[in-house]
């Protein structure tokens, strides 16, 4: 396919499917707000979320795919790149790019490895079964107390809070990026869209990294 | 020249026999240099003393002296052309450096540009992507009538300004990945802007990125170093455009 072997149609493939993704951690943040409304918030979000059956394994298996795509033509295109620029220059002196330009495959391979942490920590439940079992007084599975009880352990909480550092390195520059590759793009709009990826990182960060941030601090009670 | 004050430097110069030997950095004295010594003046000060003193010149790349041909070629304290805004290395004056600054000079670093000898690299590397589609097929024949194609004054000055390129390869030099996509861009969105192009465009921007490749260019990843080095302002605005024109190939 042309979309494959081109080196644009690639960076595309590249773009959508991290865009998508940007758009799910947009929404899973909303979602993981509800836990400062309350310990019922969040449950019940959690409830309703599993309660929507087959439908969860369709968008599994689509954020498995975007996720696949994203990574492979990542690492296959910064191999290619290392290829095409095999000697380095003894002095080098950047004037546009930047650190989070230059460690995208860093701050990407991180967080890959974060989410398969991510996922056997809270989805599969199997790194602390012991506080990952719960059961809330209406009957639902405890979400609340896992992820209390999880922060509160100040090495989960910095594996976390870490996570967030790299996903807003690489959000600072691959939001901008996304419409550069679509094509969305002039040099009048290539500052605001900078700009407004930069926020949308800024956001993302400050959003996550406060849910561990206040229950290990202990403002938010387990 | 006497009355004004000179400066000495030191250089630190990469030199390298041929295509195939190994090459190594080399340390050398600027002496009698003035502010008003372009650099590549600089550099045949240098190059009379070296022959004097019975040793091989440093070899670069050079012809009109003047900013336009896209000759010289030379990474300046890690920046193609030496860092001053629009400005190849041969309008780059002496009067950016101060006495008894060290300067480094490397050649452009691309597996796609490989080294000839000390700073000069064969970049037809860019000559084979312009043949893959950097030109519009028409008949020739007699001078067609000025006015014959209206073209609208926004997309001659768009298109212009795509071909200030000089094909110098600053923005390969310059790009963290060695991507050649500012000079492929320059060329796609020049030719796109005109009625005369419009034609061929979608064979276009497949043929030149398929050639850009297989030159053994890396892949675009929007790091906007090439709009930064390049001496003649080109905007990663035309980036955008070809990967624009991309997306309507496929659908043709």
């Amino acid at each position: 396919m042309q979309l494959l072997k081109s080196t644009v149609g690639r960076k595309i493939l590249m773009a959508i499917t991290g865009q998508l993704m940007v758009l799910f951690v947009i929404v899973h943040l909303l979602g993981n707000s509800t836990i400062f409304v309350g310990a019922d918030w969040l449950n019940a979000y959690a409830k309703h979320l599993h309660d929507l059956g087959p439908f969860v394994w369709v968008f599994r298996l689509a954020m498995l795919t975007f996720f696949g795509v994203h990574v492979i033509f990542g690492t296959l295109l910064t191999l290619e790149n290392n290829t095409a620029n095999p000697q380095k220059y003894a002095v080098n002196n950047k004037l546009e790019a930047t650190f989070s330009s230059e460690n995208m495959i860093w701050t990407g391979l991180l967080m890959a490895a974060f989410v398969v942490y991510h996922l056997l920590h809270f989805t599969v439940r199997v790194t602390n079964p012991e506080i990952s079992q719960g059961i809330d007084a209406v009957g639902r599975f405890n979400v609340y107390a896992m992820v209390t009880g999880s922060f509160q352990q100040g090495i989960i909480a910095f594996i976390y809070i870490g996570a967030m550092i790299a996903l807003f390195l690489h959000l600072s520059h691959g939001v901008q990026s996304f419409f550069q590759t679509m094509g969305w793009n002039n040099a009048c709009t290539r500052p605001v869209i900078s700009t407004i990826g930069k926020v949308v990182a800024v956001v993302l960060l400050v959003g996550y990294a406060s849910i561990p941030l206040f229950i290990f601090t202990g403002i938010l009670k387990g | 020249m006497s009355d004004h004050k000179t400066m000495t430097l030191t250089l630190i110069v990469w030199r390298q026999k041929g295509p195939n030997a190994p090459g190594k950095f080399e340390t050398y004295t600027a002496k009698g240099i003035t502010e008003h010594h372009s650099f590549l003046e600089m550099l045949d000060v240098v190059n009379e003393d070296l022959i004097k003193s019975g040793k091989e010149p440093i070899v670069f790349d050079h012809d009109c002296r003047e900013g336009i041909c896209g000759m010289c070629s030379q990474v300046i304290n890690g920046v193609p052309h030496g860092g001053q805004e629009r400005t190849t290395v041969c309008q780059l004056h002496m009067r950016k450096f101060k006495d008894g600054d060290t300067i480094y000079i490397e050649p452009w670093r691309a597996k796609a540009f490989p080294i000839h000898k000390d700073l000069v690299v064969d970049r037809s590397a860019y000559d084979t992507i312009i043949q893959a589609g950097g030109y519009t097929s028409c008949h020739t024949g007699g001078v067609p009538d000025g006015n014959a194609v209206l073209i609208p004054k926004p997309d001659a000055d768009y298109a212009m300004d795509a071909a200030e390129c000089i094909g110098c390869g600053a923005c390969a030099a310059a790009c963290p990945n060695s991507s050649a996509m500012l000079f492929t861009s320059a060329k796609v969105a020049q030719l796109a802007a005109l009625p005369q192009g419009k034609a061929e465009a979608a064979e276009r921007v497949k043929n030149m990125l398929e050639t850009m490749q297989e030159c053994g260019f890396g892949n675009c990843s929007n790091h906007y170093e090439c709009q930064a080095a390049c001496p003649k302002g080109v905007n990663v605005k035309f980036i955008a455009k070809l990967n624009r024109e991309y997306l309507k190939s496929l659908a043709s």
